[in-house]
């Protein structure tokens, strides 16, 4: 009988993740207590544990956890749909590809939250307001990485395509789109990211909504451990999506 | 092989390509045909026109002048008629080796029931059966190289048109690989047509060797290989196949002299 090298264990990658982290968790409540860390910057890893419980009965995080997730949806649908169209756009038109993609590629590296007040002129202080900023933050990596992956087609794909009588649309939903789909959904995570950053940013800004607002609140405040725990939350968004969008990439490729 | 029944007919093919600065003649009117379960295989130096040639037969790209019919029906471009293998690896990652395989099936519109027997049937033929399911990552190169002949296969093309199928795989798998194909070959009495850089590759699976010039390409010689058949990669060791390996160098030679000059001459020299 072989024995498995404990490095291939299945368990071993997620506990030395959890373990990291708890570790780092356990350094920090040490240097707070020690007093080489100011509480009042950062607060004990053991009272952010603690207004967990709180900031669930007390500050209804659950709803707004919701709504974050609901709003950052939104904007993930929109980014995913329109980036990608767009993407495919700038792809198929060389001249538009040449005018355009520096423009989208400084796009991305703009701060585009701080023009959240025309978007509350816009379309005024209300979700919507945040699911567009979202929306238009996360679209220029998913529009930049569908050109990428697009024009990455291996050509001898497109030659066996070609050479089975593919017409051009053929073409593009049998064989550049799927080799294209793995770095499409690079630029579709990288721009939730940029989405979730925003929505929670602008909600931030506006005190309005979800998590952001609550972080807000709880600033202003000064309750420093239940601040922590509401980002835990929007951290809990962002792995939702990611795991989500992970799934989606294993079925959409198989 | 039936020599009365001629299915590829290439006649007068010319192929330039235009630069800036100048006009280049790749293919200078080549004519040849290939016989009911014939193999052809075209060979040359590097830079004579072979993979332009396969690509103007295939259809991908357009010829200047000249023809290619299959069984007295002029091509206009691709064609289900002629399938082709690249070169370069060409299986599709996202596809299992089944799907890959039923790809030319599922264009077709063949019924699911028709599809999976003709699947089965082409891997258990390429010696691919039991990785329906796997995909090309987890297979050899040698092994998807296969996977890209049972799909070509799949779709029954008249001609089978192979682009140095085995160039990127190493000795042993080449040898394999090529004792495989002269099986299918035989089985499926599948007319072929091989574009190879390899004297003992064409040697070893043709009937006939068309010898091509360097550049413009042009139709050199074409030696009958009258080896015995069914053979297999044993016959490298014959005498008769060192005879005409012997034959083909002879005419290559001059050509492959000329390539490598020219290739020296277009290098940047040292001050």
């Amino acid at each position: 009988m072989t024995t498995r090298p404990l490095a291939e264990a299945k368990w071993l990658p997620a506990t030395l993740g959890l373990g990291g982290i708890a570790v780092a968790l356990l350094l920090a409540e040490l240097a707070i207590r020690m007093e080489w860390l100011s509480r009042f910057i950062v607060p004990l890893p053991s009272d952010v544990l603690m207004s967990f419980e709180r900031i669930i009965l007390e500050e209804d995080v659950l709803s707004r956890f919701l709504a974050t997730a609901g709003e950052a949806l939104a904007a993930a649908l929109l980014v995913s749909f329109v980036g990608v169209a767009l993407g495919a756009l700038l792809h198929g038109n060389r001249l538009l590809r040449r005018a355009c993609e520096s423009w989208v590629a400084g796009l991305a590296a703009a701060p585009l939250v701080l023009l959240y007040p025309l978007f509350l002129v816009i379309f005024g202080r209300n979700a919507l307001t945040i699911v567009m900023i979202g929306f238009v933050s996360g679209l220029p990596p998913a529009i930049l990485k569908t050109v990428e992956g697009l024009s990455g087609t291996r050509k001898v794909l497109l030659d066996v395509g070609r050479s089975f009588s593919l017409s051009p649309s053929q073409l593009f939903w049998k064989i550049r789109f799927p080799s294209a789909l793995p770095v499409i959904f690079v630029g579709v995570r990288l721009g939730l990211m940029f989405s979730l950053i925003n929505i929670v940013g602008v909600e931030f800004l506006i005190n309005f909504g979800g998590l952001g607002q609550l972080v807000n609140e709880l600033a202003e405040r000064y309750d420093l451990a239940a601040m922590y725990a509401a980002i835990c939350f929007v951290i809990l968004v962002s792995i939702c999506f990611f795991i989500a969008s992970e799934k989606l990439e294993r079925w959409l490729v198989s | 092989m039936n020599a009365n029944v001629e299915v590829l007919r290439v006649e007068n093919i010319v192929k330039r390509f235009v630069t800036a600065r100048e006009t280049v003649t790749a293919v200078h009117h080549v004519s040849f045909t290939v016989a009911q379960g014939e193999v052809l295989a075209i060979i040359g130096p590097s830079g004579c026109g072979k993979s332009t040639l396969f690509n103007v037969i295939g259809g991908l790209v357009k010829g200047d002048e000249g023809s290619v019919a299959v069984e007295g029906r002029t091509m206009s471009g691709p064609d289900p008629a002629i399938g082709m293998v690249f070169q370069e690896e060409s299986t599709f990652p996202w596809r299992t080796v089944a799907d890959n395989v039923a790809f030319p099936l599922e264009l077709a519109g063949l019924a699911k029931k028709e599809r999976i027997e003709r699947v089965h049937h082409y891997l258990q033929l390429v010696g691919l059966k039991g990785f329906e399911r796997h995909h090309p990552a987890q297979l050899s190169g040698g092994m998807r190289q296969r996977v890209a002949i049972a799909r070509t296969l799949a779709f029954a093309p008249k001609v089978l048109l192979m682009d140095e199928p085995f160039a990127a795989l190493d000795e042993q798998t080449r040898l394999l690989l090529g004792d495989k194909v002269l099986q299918i070959q035989q089985e499926l009495a599948q007319t072929t047509l091989l574009i190879t850089h390899s004297i003992a590759e064409a040697v070893q699976l043709s009937d006939r060797v068309l010898v091509m010039t360097y550049r413009p390409g042009r139709v050199k010689s074409i030696v009958d290989i009258k080896l015995p058949r069914p053979r297999t990669a044993e016959i490298i060791g014959s005498k008769e196949f060192g005879q005409y390996v012997a034959e083909i160098w002879n005419d290559l030679r001059d050509e492959a002299s000329l390539g490598m000059k020219d290739a020296e001459a277009h290098l940047p020299k040292a001050d």
